[in-house]
């Protein structure tokens, strides 16, 4: 019964593109939800505007103008007669104001309400959030910090390393370990003036830095009354702060810590009667054995897939229909836990010169298939990865019982997978997926870099 | 005189300036010395440099700042010191 009331959307516009634009589409169709893409010009052609079933297209190539153009958005809204609109990640996906005004339009946004994006995207707020309910944060600054003396007088009461942060940072932008007072003294004015440059906003903040972290985050759903939590992610393996590789579950999490870690996601996300699809992000600390909760990402992720493929729990689709006004019809009971996922990301990227981008046309996508295998693409053979926006082609998930299982079965569909003539973050993939090290589970968020460094790509690759 | 055209070896957005609130990186008359970044380009989020191959004088930007520019599109043009 209460069910029907997710039914509430009839047309949803999707305000993203590529992978997760098509995985909304896919939800919505689900549901019987009818889709609008807006497209900016160079996505005309992408594979999320032909399955849906209107495009709109709403500007120029450069995200500027189009995808981050909050009044072409709204335009496009108002026109396809929408009446929800899906922001999917990135974008504005956490602009508070934008959820505002899509809220002012009499549409609904697919994510909480303003306030609380407002309350639990910026890292401060959160921070502070966290605290009142009980969860234990990385030490650091208690406020933002827009004073350099007073950067220099805590981190000293804190012990070096310490991070500095943009406060109105996000997705591993604005960040940067100092060693010791001098570097401090150096490095806060250039970081507020990039965080006003970058951000609008100068407002720094200040954490201890914690060697040989893993950054492990939890899944909640809420309803504005009930929270649950679909247990956790391990996303340690990263490159330039940007995920690379995750996982469900954290197999390094004693089973105790894992019920502690989640039970304070669902307390933080209760202290803000959370509605929609969130994440509380944490730092694991093997050596002290404790957790910090770091931020909250109050929409959907990237790596949202291996926390499906354990708990058979469509995201996206119960993301919607509370959108749409439906209640839980899950209780945590309900949730339950089965096997070892694997995601990795395919980037147009080429590893064999640093990452290097490598845009261009899809002639080729031979794609694995399988029990226990997934694949989230934005694009398909014939389509062009455009050059404007991040470099994300797609995503292979696997699933096994057991993480050596799972390690296996990504083995055989990472050597079926193929993507060309541009180069992909394929056989990165495949490197890892051989590493000893990887696959005896002895990671942090440092261990990536550090293996590039070492040659751990060339070195596989010639063996 | 040997007019060289600097051409962009990539898809991407140009930027004139390294950024907002800074001059151009060259300006008509300007000396510009062998692998001088006279633009960025922005690729998937990375900034990139483009590099005048030769030393000479920059007589100007065939593009405007911003621009979405295909590989092999025109970026500048350089007197180049014989």
């Amino acid at each position: 019964m209460s069910r029907d009331a997710g039914r509430g959307i009839g047309k949803l516009l999707i305000a993203n593109r590529g992978e997760i634009a098509v995985r909304i589409i896919r939800a919505a169709r689900g549901l019987g939800i009818r889709t609008v893409q807006v497209v900016s010009e160079a996505d005309r052609g992408m594979l999320a505007a032909r399955m849906a079933d209107e495009a709109i297209v709403i500007g120029p190539a450069q995200s500027a103008k189009s995808y981050l153009n909050v009044e072409a958005v709204l335009a496009a809204l108002r026109e396809s007669g929408a009446d929800a609109l899906h922001p999917g990640y990135g974008f504005l996906s956490e602009n508070a104001g934008f959820a505002r005004a899509v809220t002012a339009m009499g549409r609904t946004f697919v994510g909480p309400d303003a306030d609380t994006i407002e309350r639990m995207g910026d890292k401060v707020n959160a921070r502070a959030a966290a605290i009142a309910a009980g969860v234990p944060v990385v030490p650091g600054s208690a406020g933002r910090i827009d004073d350099p003396a007073e950067a220099l007088a805590l981190a000293a009461s804190m012990g070096f390393p310490v991070m500095i942060k943009a406060a109105a940072g996000g997705g591993g932008r604005g960040i940067r370990v100092v060693r010791d007072a001098a570097e401090l003294a150096a490095a806060v004015p250039q970081a507020m003036a990039e965080a006003k440059a970058a951000f609008g906003d100068g407002g720094l903040y200040l954490e201890a830095y914690i060697e040989n972290a893993r950054h492990i985050e939890v899944q909640i759903l809420g309803d504005g009354e009930t929270v649950l939590h679909l247990y956790e992610r391990e996303c340690s393996l990263q490159r330039r702060r940007q995920k690379v590789w995750e996982e469900a579950p954290a197999t390094a999490l004693p089973p105790e810590t894992r019920e502690a870690l989640c039970a304070s996601a669902v307390r933080l996300a209760q202290s803000v009667a959370y509605r929609g699809a969130g994440t509380m992000e944490y730092l694991w600390d093997p050596q002290r054995r404790e957790f910090f909760f770091i931020e909250m990402n109050t929409r959907i992720q990237v790596e949202h897939p291996v926390t499906e493929m354990i708990t058979g729990i469509d995201l996206m689709r119960e993301m919607i229909l509370i959108a749409g006004g439906a209640k839980l019809a899950l209780s945590q009971q309900d949730i339950r836990r089965d096997g070892h996922a694997i995601e990795v990301r395919i980037n147009a990227e080429d590893p064999a010169r640093n990452f290097f981008p490598s845009p261009g046309p899809v002639h080729e996508m031979c794609l694995p298939e399988g029990e226990g295998i997934r694949c989230d693409m934005g694009f398909d053979p014939g389509s062009t990865v455009p050059p404007y926006y991040d470099s994300l082609i797609g995503k292979l998930i696997v699933k096994g019982e057991t993480r050596p299982q799972a390690i296996l079965r990504l083995r055989e569909a990472l050597e079926a997978m193929r993507i060309g003539p541009l180069p992909t973050t394929l056989p990165l993939h495949r490197a890892l997926a051989h590493d000893p090290e990887l696959v005896g589970g002895e990671v942090s968020t440092q261990w990536l870099e550090a293996w590039l460094a070492r040659g751990g790509l060339t070195a596989d690759a010639a063996g | 005189m040997t007019i060289l055209t600097v051409e962009s070896a990539l898809p991407g957005v140009i930027f004139l300036s390294p950024s907002p609130e800074v001059p151009v990186f060259k300006r008509p008359g300007d000396a510009v010395s062998a692998g001088e970044t006279i633009a960025l380009i922005e690729v998937m989020k990375s900034f990139l440099p483009v590099e005048a191959e030769r030393p000479g004088t920059f007589l100007g930007y065939e593009v405007e700042n911003e621009a979405g520019v295909e590989p092999g599109e025109a970026i500048c043009r350089i007197e180049v010191t014989p």
